[in-house]
């Protein structure tokens, strides 16, 4: 069995084509991960450039509207360009320049790992290509447009559903055709070790930081934990440094869009079953013969047939529980948090906050939440205004 | 001996590439006997699967049609137990794991030894992932048949030496489709194969013409061709009995002898 195991999930499920490459996408990790230098350069691109440490901010009003646990926001929606993926990307393609690498391409769901990545790549003098569902590439045609201003090539993706999956299916035939130069910036915790496991490291800078924050802050560690999951790499970043923490509830909460009695939802690990796809064991939404199912999210960052293979694994065992969220609910929470925080949130965020409004009311005043805002809500606009019913023009 | 080594018997091999239930699973078995009738010494049946990471665009859409025309694993299991009472030629799956991890290892290589399928070819399952399939297939007697590729290098011979079946040596880089042009070193590959195992060697990925099929069977021990003949059957769709048995006749011939 090869490396990079979540219990029986995870793993290296690729064509032959790309072992060579991902052994030595491995053993650089392995070199770098601890390496003075790159952890200073990272360091210092996360604080001087992404803006960290991210707030850790006391909800104030919305704890007292919803009378119960105190409500901490993680504000990973006031990094640069807008969402916790710049944890990530910072991290990956400084990974690929050290490797020798000059190009670096990726898939993107909602747009915003495909503009992080252009991002990094402007930053760090790299040429970059983004794959993105052709569908995607009309409900975010802004992000399209912000990707080709920072000098990235958009390719839409025409095959099968037209969103995310593909989007992943195109970005590892492409690197299957060219490994020499590139590396694959992967933008979720999923895919091929050591993906899950890089990825994870870069993201868990937000529990760092978190754990350090409360502790500050409320000098305890907080009840619960939680953040919204499509591949989960902002959930995985907030609960990682937490696991250890028992007492903690981590909790994600997925995507049902219409529901999860419907066929027109995200919510892997309320309907999914056992499978091997994008080069990993875990979760997925598929039919009896392990057809992936096309799935169904108002928000396209969690629009994903699966799950990352450690999430999968924090299931397994009982150590995180996953709720799903509807469209409808997390609409409502988009608007609520905007009122009561003037905070706009993203869609994909907001099924978090979704869930936080059910749970806090339950909870005793002298608990606490700690909330993910894994990134900002501009880019939703104005699909919350047509789900809404308002036609907007720009 | 099993179907597969008489193929490669004293003789090389052409393989041809079908995907099943393309346009219908009535005609994959119309289509199996009309190459075999050409020339065909193997015939690769792809399980259509809904996102087929390995291949380009022709047979990804050659998927998409079989899948909307109701095509199964069981269906397809069904259309080689009835094409087994035709024909004893060789008959491999070229299948993506999740097919078999959701059907059941044991259970889809039960049904591949009771309806004559003899080999599996699983783009997206490397060497060091196989073990919780093979020793499952070997019971069955069913060959796991794996890939070499441009890229692997000093893995070729770890490959090789627990190879079965035959090996399948992919020629180019990037997804399945015609290419005008093969740069790898194909003869390098097959070279050191063969200095560690004495299972026959089978080039495919972009092959598409008659000169290629040449080339390769006299460095290799047989040629493979998928989409070039998927693309006949996209383009006549029910009706491409005869090109099939043309276009097959022809790469075949162009075998070394």
């Amino acid at each position: 069995m090869s490396a990079g195991r979540f219990g029986k999930h995870g793993g290296q499920y690729i064509p032959e084509t790309l072992m060579n490459e991902i052994h030595s996408l491995e053993a650089a990790y392995e070199r770098y991960k601890n390496d003075a230098e790159f952890v200073a350069e990272l360091d210092k691109l996360n604080r001087e450039y992404a803006g960290r440490p991210s707030l850790l901010y006391y909800a104030e009003k919305m704890t007292k509207a919803l009378k119960g646990a105190k409500i901490y926001f993680k504000r990973e929606d006031l990094n640069h360009t807008g969402s916790h993926k710049i944890n990530n990307v910072l991290g990956q393609v400084l990974l690929a320049k050290k490797m020798g690498k000059t190009r670096v391409i990726a898939e993107t769901g909602a747009g915003q790992h495909g503009v992080a990545t252009a991002t990094a790549a402007a930053l760090l003098d790299m040429e970059c290509e983004i794959f993105m569902g052709k569908e995607d590439t009309v409900r975010q045609a802004l992000n399209v447009y912000r990707m080709e201003l920072l000098g990235a090539k958009v390719h839409p993706v025409e095959s099968g559903t037209k969103t995310l999956k593909d989007a992943v299916n195109a970005c590892m035939g492409e690197w299957t055709a060219r490994v020499n130069d590139t590396l694959y910036v992967l933008g979720s915790v999923m895919g091929p070790h050591p993906f899950p496991t890089i990825v994870r490291d870069f993201q868990s800078i937000i529990s760092k930081e978190s754990r350090a924050q409360i502790l500050e802050m409320e000098g305890r560690l907080p009840d619960v934990v939680m953040a919204c999951v499509g591949g989960g790499s902002n959930a995985i970043g907030s609960f990682y440094e937490f696991i250890e923490d028992k007492d903690v509830r981590l909790i994600g909460c997925e995507a049902a869009g219409h529901g999860v009695d419907t066929d027109k939802t995200a919510a892997t690990m309320a309907v999914g079953t056992e499978g091997v796809f994008h080069g990993m064991k875990s979760y997925f939404c598929q039919n009896e013969y392990g057809q992936i199912a096309p799935v169904y999210s108002i928000s396209a960052g969690l629009d994903y047939p699966g799950v990352g293979p450690e999430h999968a694994y924090l299931k397994d065992i009982g150590r995180a529980e996953y709720v799903p969220v509807t469209d409808e609910e997390a609409v409502r929470a988009f608007e609520y948090i905007a009122r009561e925080e003037g905070i706009i949130a993203a869609i994909e965020s907001s099924h978090a906050v979704a869930h936080l409004m059910k749970i806090a009311p339950e909870m005793r005043k002298d608990q606490i939440i700690i909330c993910t805002l894994s990134g900002r809500g501009d880019k939703d606009v104005a699909a919350i205004a047509r789900y809404r019913g308002i036609d907007l023009h720009e | 001996m099993s179907r597969i080594k008489k193929a490669f018997e004293n003789k090389k091999a052409f393989i041809g590439f079908l995907t099943a239930g393309d346009p219908t699973l009535e005609k994959t078995e119309e289509f199996v006997l009309e190459m075999e009738r050409a020339g065909a010494s193997l015939i690769e049946l792809g399980v259509p699967f809904s996102d087929p990471i390995a291949d380009g665009p022709v047979i990804q859409a050659a998927n998409i049609r079989s899948l909307s025309a109701g095509c199964t694993t069981d269906k397809i299991f069904e259309t080689v137990a009835s094409l087994r009472k035709k024909t004893e030629i060789p008959l491999v799956f070229l299948a993506y794991l999740n097919t078999l991890y959701k059907y059941g290892y044991e259970a889809f290589c039960k049904r591949c030894q009771d309806c004559g399928v003899d080999g599996v070819i699983i783009p997206d399952m490397p060497f060091e992932e196989k073990e919780e399939l093979v020793p499952i297939a070997s019971q069955y007697g069913v060959d796991i048949i794996t890939m070499v590729a441009p890229t692997s290098k000093e893995r070729i011979k770890m490959i090789a030496k627990d190879a079965t079946g035959f090996i399948y040596v992919v020629s180019s880089m990037g997804v399945t489709g015609a290419r005008s042009e093969i740069t790898t070193d194909v003869a390098e590959i097959v070279e050191i194969i063969r200095s560690v195992t004495k299972t026959p060697t089978a080039v495919g990925f972009g092959i598409n013409t008659k000169e290629q099929v040449h080339k390769y069977s006299s460095i290799a021990d047989g040629a493979i061709i998928g989409s070039a003949i998927v693309k006949i059957v996209a383009q006549y769709g029910e009706k491409s009995g005869a090109k099939l048995y043309d276009y097959v006749s022809e790469m075949a011939d162009a075998l070394t002898k």
